[in-house]
């Protein structure tokens, strides 16, 4: 089965592999970035995923665990539709890193690493994501926050949580509090 | 629109310096940058134009640049808004680094969590090519040169420059044995120049101004302006340009507008949390230059200026300087692995109130071992604030101590013991 026939990414992120590849003068030098877009398709590096990258690559599965297993930013296992991500090193711990995490866990009611069982958030205390002239500040997915206070962590949550109910076609009134669809572990294929 | 646009960027004189230098030629692009005393901003304060003259002029391989935006060192965030706001200086400063050392190929990587700066330099990077900047035959000549614009996923060790070299070649970033340099063998095995981000963008206009004028701008031995990350407890925090050998005193109480809410200054970490932390006794005269900052004891770093008021623990502070590096340790080299381990550990008791008296100097001697014995500086960027920390809070250090809480802390957390 090459990847040319069957594939477990959307054709643009398949073609946009095809090219990734061939940009390089080492195939390999692709890997890193490659299984970043594929972790922001799928949501994690399932087996499936790894499998393929390590096909287009031309390198063993194994090769591409040991390498995925050091970036911090790569994950085995599902997180939320919106990963939260609140930087509490030294200069947002400085003006209120901890007081805007703590925020987000009791509202959340998740820790480090949680995923909440709608499937929506995902928390994470992450190190210095470089904002920290705007402290403190949190990315959610690719985006950032700044500048915040713990007061306007309610708020956040229910932008995302408004979007994730739009694209899902969930009304959002409150009456219903439907499990987002998950990722299926094991396939790496959206459900 | 800004000089993100390629057109602005072109209007106000962009790519001209690029144009200069290739009429030039590599022997006199060295010359200036030696004579700009320009000197890397990454943290180590290297020579540019020095590094630049390592490269051989004639190698098999065939030879790279590579641009360091995996910005991470805390407190900094100087690239985020060249990124932003200044993409074709990135590569109008890769497209000079390239004709300095004959190379045909740069690589800008970016860390991952700049996932839309990345989307702008990419951007800037195919507008460059559609312009013909960029290509087989830049500027109508006959040189050839190409940009690969690169995403990390998240990892500090990385911006250390074989870490990186490894990362860009697919792997797991751990830093390389060294010699032999990476000037002589790096990426792919070719000769590489490696710069900060900051560093790369400032060369075009070193090339545009002149060396001399350049060279004039900062202080004695150090060209230039440089971009100064002012954060933490001061009341304008941003990301300011100012010349080199700036009065740091007067960066935080005039063009920072001193500390927030009208409470006293404490400590100051001058450039990243890898740089031993100065009192306010010390900023008095204090030049931010490399030279200055470094016979006041520290480091001049990667210029991110943490400004800590009195209402802070620095144990606190400490812990949570030494939890980052213990989590970024790449765990090659025992000394930094676990000694960063073993600091975590040891700050963590002893800031939750069940520290002994030993355990300062415990710390101290730990610090100091590691000191000079790691594979690459990240050992020592853990060590060097810590032993600052000690030396200079020891009181605060045993004012922690015979379980009495923490004066100020609220994130007490419980020792893992």
């Amino acid at each position: 089965m090459s990847p040319e026939t069957m594939t477990l990414f959307s054709p643009a992120l398949a073609a946009r592999f095809d090219a990734l590849v061939q940009k390089y003068p080492l195939k390999r030098s692709a890997l890193v970035p490659m299984l970043l877009y594929a972790q922001d398709e799928v949501g994690y590096l399932s087996d499936a995923v790894i499998a393929e990258v390590a096909e287009r690559i031309g390198i063993t599965q194994l090769d591409v665990r040991d390498v995925a297993s050091y970036y911090s930013m790569l994950r085995f296992k599902p997180a939320g539709k919106f990963n939260v991500q609140v930087c509490t090193n030294i200069s947002c711990m400085l003006r209120g890193g901890y007081d805007v995490y703590e925020r987000f866990q009791e509202e959340l009611g998740i820790g480090h690493k949680g995923v909440t069982p709608d499937g929506i958030f995902s928390l994470e205390e992450v190190e210095c994501i470089g904002v920290c002239c705007w402290a403190p500040a949190i990315q959610v997915n690719y985006d950032f926050h700044d500048e915040l206070s713990a007061e306007h962590v309610p708020g956040i949550i229910a932008g995302y949580r408004g979007k994730a109910h739009a694209e899902a076609g969930v009304p959002d009134d409150g009456s219903s509090s439907p499990r987002w669809k998950p990722l299926v572990e094991g396939t790496g294929l959206n459900a | 629109m800004g000089a993100a646009q390629i057109d602005r960027y072109i209007e106000l004189g962009g790519y001209d310096a690029a144009k200069k230098c290739l009429a030039q030629g590599p022997d006199w692009i060295i010359t200036e940058m030696k004579a700009s005393n320009l000197r890397g901003r990454g943290g180590a304060g290297f020579p540019t134009g020095l590094k630049w003259s390592f490269v051989p002029k004639q190698n098999p391989k065939p030879k790279y640049v590579l641009v360091n935006g995996d910005e991470s060192e805390p407190g900094t965030c100087k690239d985020h808004l060249i990124f932003l706001h200044d993409p074709h200086a990135v590569i109008e400063g890769t497209i000079i680094a390239g004709l300095a050392i004959g190379a045909k190929v740069g690589f800008i990587y970016l860390r991952g969590e700049y996932r839309y700066l990345l989307e702008i330099m990419e951007k800037a990077v195919a507008d460059a090519y559609a312009k013909g900047f960029l290509g087989k035959n830049i500027f109508g000549s006959d040189t050839e040169f190409q940009v690969i614009t690169q995403s990390g996923a998240g990892a500090y060790e990385v911006g250390e420059e074989s870490a990186l070299m490894e990362s860009l070649e697919g792997k797991r970033g751990i830093p390389r044995i060294k010699p032999p340099f990476p000037a002589v063998v790096g990426l792919y095995g070719g000769p590489t120049v490696i710069n900060n981000a900051e560093t790369i963008a400032t060369v075009p206009h070193v090339i545009e101004m002149g060396a001399a004028a350049y060279a004039a701008t900062g202080s004695e031995r150090n060209g230039g302006t440089r971009l100064f990350c002012l954060s933490g407890h001061v009341e304008r925090p941003g990301v300011y340009e100012l010349p080199m050998g700036y009065n740091l005193k007067k960066m935080i109480y005039e063009v920072g507008g001193g500390i927030r809410g009208g409470r006293t200054l404490k400590a100051v970490v001058p450039g990243g949390s890898s740089t031993p932390v100065l009192l306010p006794s010390e900023i008095e005269n204090l030049g931010m230059d490399y030279d200055q900052v470094g016979k006041a004891g520290s480091m001049l770093g990667s210029g991110g200026v943490v400004v800590i008021d009195d209402q802070t623990c620095i144990v606190e502070f400490a812990l949570r300087t030494i939890s980052f590096y213990q989590h970024e340790s790449c765990g090659w080299c025992i000394p930094c692995r676990e000694g960063t381990d073993w600091l975590k550990k040891s700050l963590t008791r002893f800031h939750a109130g069940f520290g002994v008296a030993k355990d300062i100097d415990n710390i101290q001697y730990l610090a100091e071992n590691m000191m000079g014995r790691t594979f690459c500086p990240l050992g020592d960027a853990a060590a060097m604030p810590t032993l600052g920390f000690v030396k200079k809070f020891r009181k605060e250090f045993e004012d922690h101590l015979n379980g009495k809480p923490c004066p100020f802390a609220k994130h007490v957390e419980m020792a893992v013991i």
